[in-house]
């Protein structure tokens, strides 16, 4: 966490991967970790996809913040998302079709990601261009990873895979659940609780410690 | 701990569970007689596995959250006893193994145990066995041995049927004896019939649920042109409505509340059946109802206010 | 899905209600399911107010829709459906303040977070991919909508029950709430293929 009014770069990419992970602290952005996690390279995807969304909108937004009147400051992020959104979605058309395909919907709706409007309006309309960019490079990594994991998990115990490879064997039951609806929310729900009690635990100790 | 505040129907205090659950065991005992009198071997070791992993489950949990050790409270062996008894013959006995962990762990204690899960835990496994592995779920056995009593006669060979529901319509007498496809425990009917006599005397249950939710079966299969006493006999409806729509955690509190879900889960079985991808429809008819009680509870709450606690 | 005459009018329905409903089946608009449905009362009027959008959303974007394709700018799809929808929004919570002071006192604070519900969005572009005429594309947005309502209303109602709930610390909010999802999800698996 940056500590002094001044961020540093270091502190706030940090915080953007750990100490204000999007999917495990702040949870916004739970549509897609729950839609598209049904096999880790889906999850890769639409991490790296946003992590791009994320860092060209935060730097520009962050360019032109002081020309934006406040008062059409939302509309004027949302014009600029849904271009690199636009961008994102032609590029993958051509040139990653399969995966285009598999996230289908879940890529234009990048645009109404909470992520990314959330940091633009958040930390890119108030601090420099350089700083915003690696804040939006934090934060798309840290729900990469994120959802990633929760990919991973999932595509594991659903399809006993993991990117495709075989890992359980071929006598393993797949257990169907997990790639299913229910198995996305219930994955997500218990990842995030594992997670807070992890912390809480690191908490405790720490405070004895001191 | 000298406060208790809880929504739900208040199970919580030690003397009342208990008894109750005894009583449930009890009248479980018919379909459990039953079901190892068709089964045999299989029946037991799958009852055996689906209760023991429940009630280490229960127990593992209990102790690693530093809560107090309730097993005497019997309601982690009813579940697991129940998800036992919903399982064909011929699954492989992980299956009801993992249903027990993920109905105790998942949908009981991560909600604050008894008392608090807002669907039964039984069905709610049944629900994810049946979706995680359909083939080895819905591959019913018909009996190696019949049933007769030296009443009727009964000539059914053992044969693996599809789906219960899809096999040829059973005669009467044989889905009453139990000499059909099916779960090892729901398929003996007069054995649940028994269970749902001694649990309607001892007063455990009332008749709101059964008797609404198997009228409005038997009345829907009318309408669409099925026989409504096959369509009451056969698959889960009649265990289903017994043990599981009647549990006291997961249904409406009032008797007002208790009549519209046996109705509501009455449509549901009939629908799903007849119209929906699963040839049975009582597990997610009454998880269904399950999710709409606290909203029932919660409108009839406020019309009838001061008879909440004589109902209670 | 297509509707041709009253029967084919309900299955639709039930379709978008029941079958593939918004938050169970197709995890659209779950941000503001997990955040607004502490209260039943709050639930409703979420509900009601994503409806209302919509609706009109799916009849305002069908025109914008085929504008686009006159002009041979399909590729603006997403930026111009998202203004559409912002505008829609504003507008919506503008003329319902002035003319409806009453409703806008219930919906009022929902309307902004409409814009970034991704149902919303995603509604009308599904719409599009479908190819379904003006009709449909309203009945589609309303449905869905409906669908969207009646998860988080029966969200809300199991959360205020769990509210005094001894639920682990660590799964308190977030945790129980997708548990809860996943569960209710799970029954609502029982509606797959009513509608073939």
């Amino acid at each position: 966490m940056a500590e002094s009014n001044k961020p540093t770069m270091r502190g706030v990419f940090i915080n953007g991967v750990l100490n204000e992970n999007p999917t495990f602290r702040l949870v916004l952005g739970t549509c897609p970790t729950l839609a598209v996690t049904t096999s880790a390279i889906n999850g890769i995807g639409m991490g790296l996809a946003a992590t791009f969304v994320l860092v060209c909108s935060n730097f520009v937004v962050s360019c032109v913040r002081k020309l934006i009147p406040d008062k059409a400051r939302i509309p004027a992020f949302i014009v600029i998302i849904a271009t690199f959104v636009t961008i994102v979605q032609m590029v993958m058309q051509a040139f990653l079709p399969s995966l285009y395909d598999a996230l289908g919907l879940f890529i234009p709706l990048i645009v109404v990601n909470c992520i990314i409007l959330a940091r633009a309006e958040a930390f890119a309309s108030k601090n420099g261009p350089v700083i915003s960019a690696v804040d939006g490079l934090g934060m798309g990594l840290g729900f990469t990873c994120s959802i990633t994991l929760i990919g991973i998990i999932r595509e594991l115990i659903g399809n006993g895979t993991v990117f495709g490879i075989s890992l359980l064997g071929a006598s393993y039951q797949p257990m169907l659940l997990f790639v299913l609806a229910p198995g996305g929310f219930i994955t997500y729900g218990l990842v995030l609780g594992i997670i807070n009690a992890i912390t809480a635990r690191r908490q405790a100790k720490a405070g004895k410690e001191e | 701990m000298a406060l208790h505040i809880s929504t739900g129907p208040h199970l919580r205090s030690r003397q009342d569970t208990p008894s109750l659950m005894r009583d449930v065991l009890i009248a479980l005992c018919p379909a459990v007689a039953a079901s190892l009198y068709f089964y045999g071997l299989k029946a037991l070791w799958i009852l055996l596995v689906s209760t023991a992993c429940a009630v280490l489950s229960e127990y593992v949990w209990q102790r690693l959250m530093k809560k107090p050790i309730r097993l005497n409270d019997f309601s982690a062996a009813v579940t697991g006893l129940l998800i036992g008894l919903n399982m064909p013959a011929t699954v492989p006995v992980w299956v009801p193994a993992i249903g027990s962990v993920f109905a105790i762990i998942i949908v009981k204690q991560l909600f604050g145990g008894i008392g608090h899960n807002f669907l039964n835990p039984a069905l709610a496994a049944r629900a994810v066995l049946l979706t995680s592995w359909p083939s080895y779920m819905t591959k019913a056995l018909v009996p190696e041995r019949t049933l007769t009593f030296g009443l009727f006669e009964s000539s059914v060979d053992a044969i693996t049927s599809a789906t219960p529901l899809v096999a040829p319509v059973a005669d009467i007498r044989n889905l009453l004896m139990g000499n059909i496809a099916g779960a090892i425990g729901e398929t003996c009917k007069i054995a649940v019939l028994l269970g749902l006599i001694y649990l309607l005397i001892r007063g455990v249950i009332r008749w709101q649920i059964p008797v609404c939710m198997l009228g409005t079966v038997a009345l829907m299969s009318w309408i669409l042109g099925k026989d409504p006493l096959t369509a009451v006999l056969s698959g889960g409806v009649l265990f289903g409505t017994v043990f599981m729509a009647t549990d006291y955690v997961t249904t409406p509190m009032l008797k007002v509340g208790q009549a519209i879900f046996g109705v509501g889960a009455g449509i549901l079985v009939v629908l799903i059946r007849n119209y929906g991808n699963y040839p049975e429809g009582v597990t997610y008819a009454i998880l269904i109802m399950n999710i709409v009680t606290p909203l029932l509870d919660r409108s009839l709450k406020r019309k009838v206010y001061g008879e909440v606690k004589q109902n209670g | 899905m297509r509707i041709t005459d009253v029967g084919s009018f309900f299955l639709f329905m039930v379709n978008c209600i029941l079958c593939n409903n918004f938050i169970f089946s197709r995890f659209l608009g779950c941000c503001p399911f997990l955040g607004v449905s502490s209260k039943v009362q709050t639930a409703t009027g979420m509900g009601l107010a994503v409806t209302f959008v919509m609706g009109i959303a799916s009849l305002v974007t069908y025109f914008v829709n085929l504008l686009l394709v006159a002009l041979g700018l399909e590729y603006l799809q997403t930026i111009a459906f998202i203004l559409v929808i912002a505008a829609l929004v504003q507008f919506v919570e503008m003329f319902m303040k002035k003319s409806m002071p009453s409703l806008y006192s219930a919906l009022g604070i929902y309307l902004p977070l409409i814009t970034t519900n991704c149902a919303v969005l995603a509604v009308t572009i599904m719409n599009v991919e479908n190819h379904y005429n003006l009709f449909e594309s309203v009945c589609n947005g309303v449905f869905g909508a409906l669908g969207f309502m009646l998860a988080i209303v029966l969200m809300a109602g199991v959360r205020e029950r769990l509210e005094t709930s001894d639920i682990p610390k660590s799964f308190k909010g977030f945790p129980s709430s997708l548990i809860t999802a996943g569960l209710m999800s799970i029954a609502f698996m029982g509606f797959q293929g009513l509608v073939k």
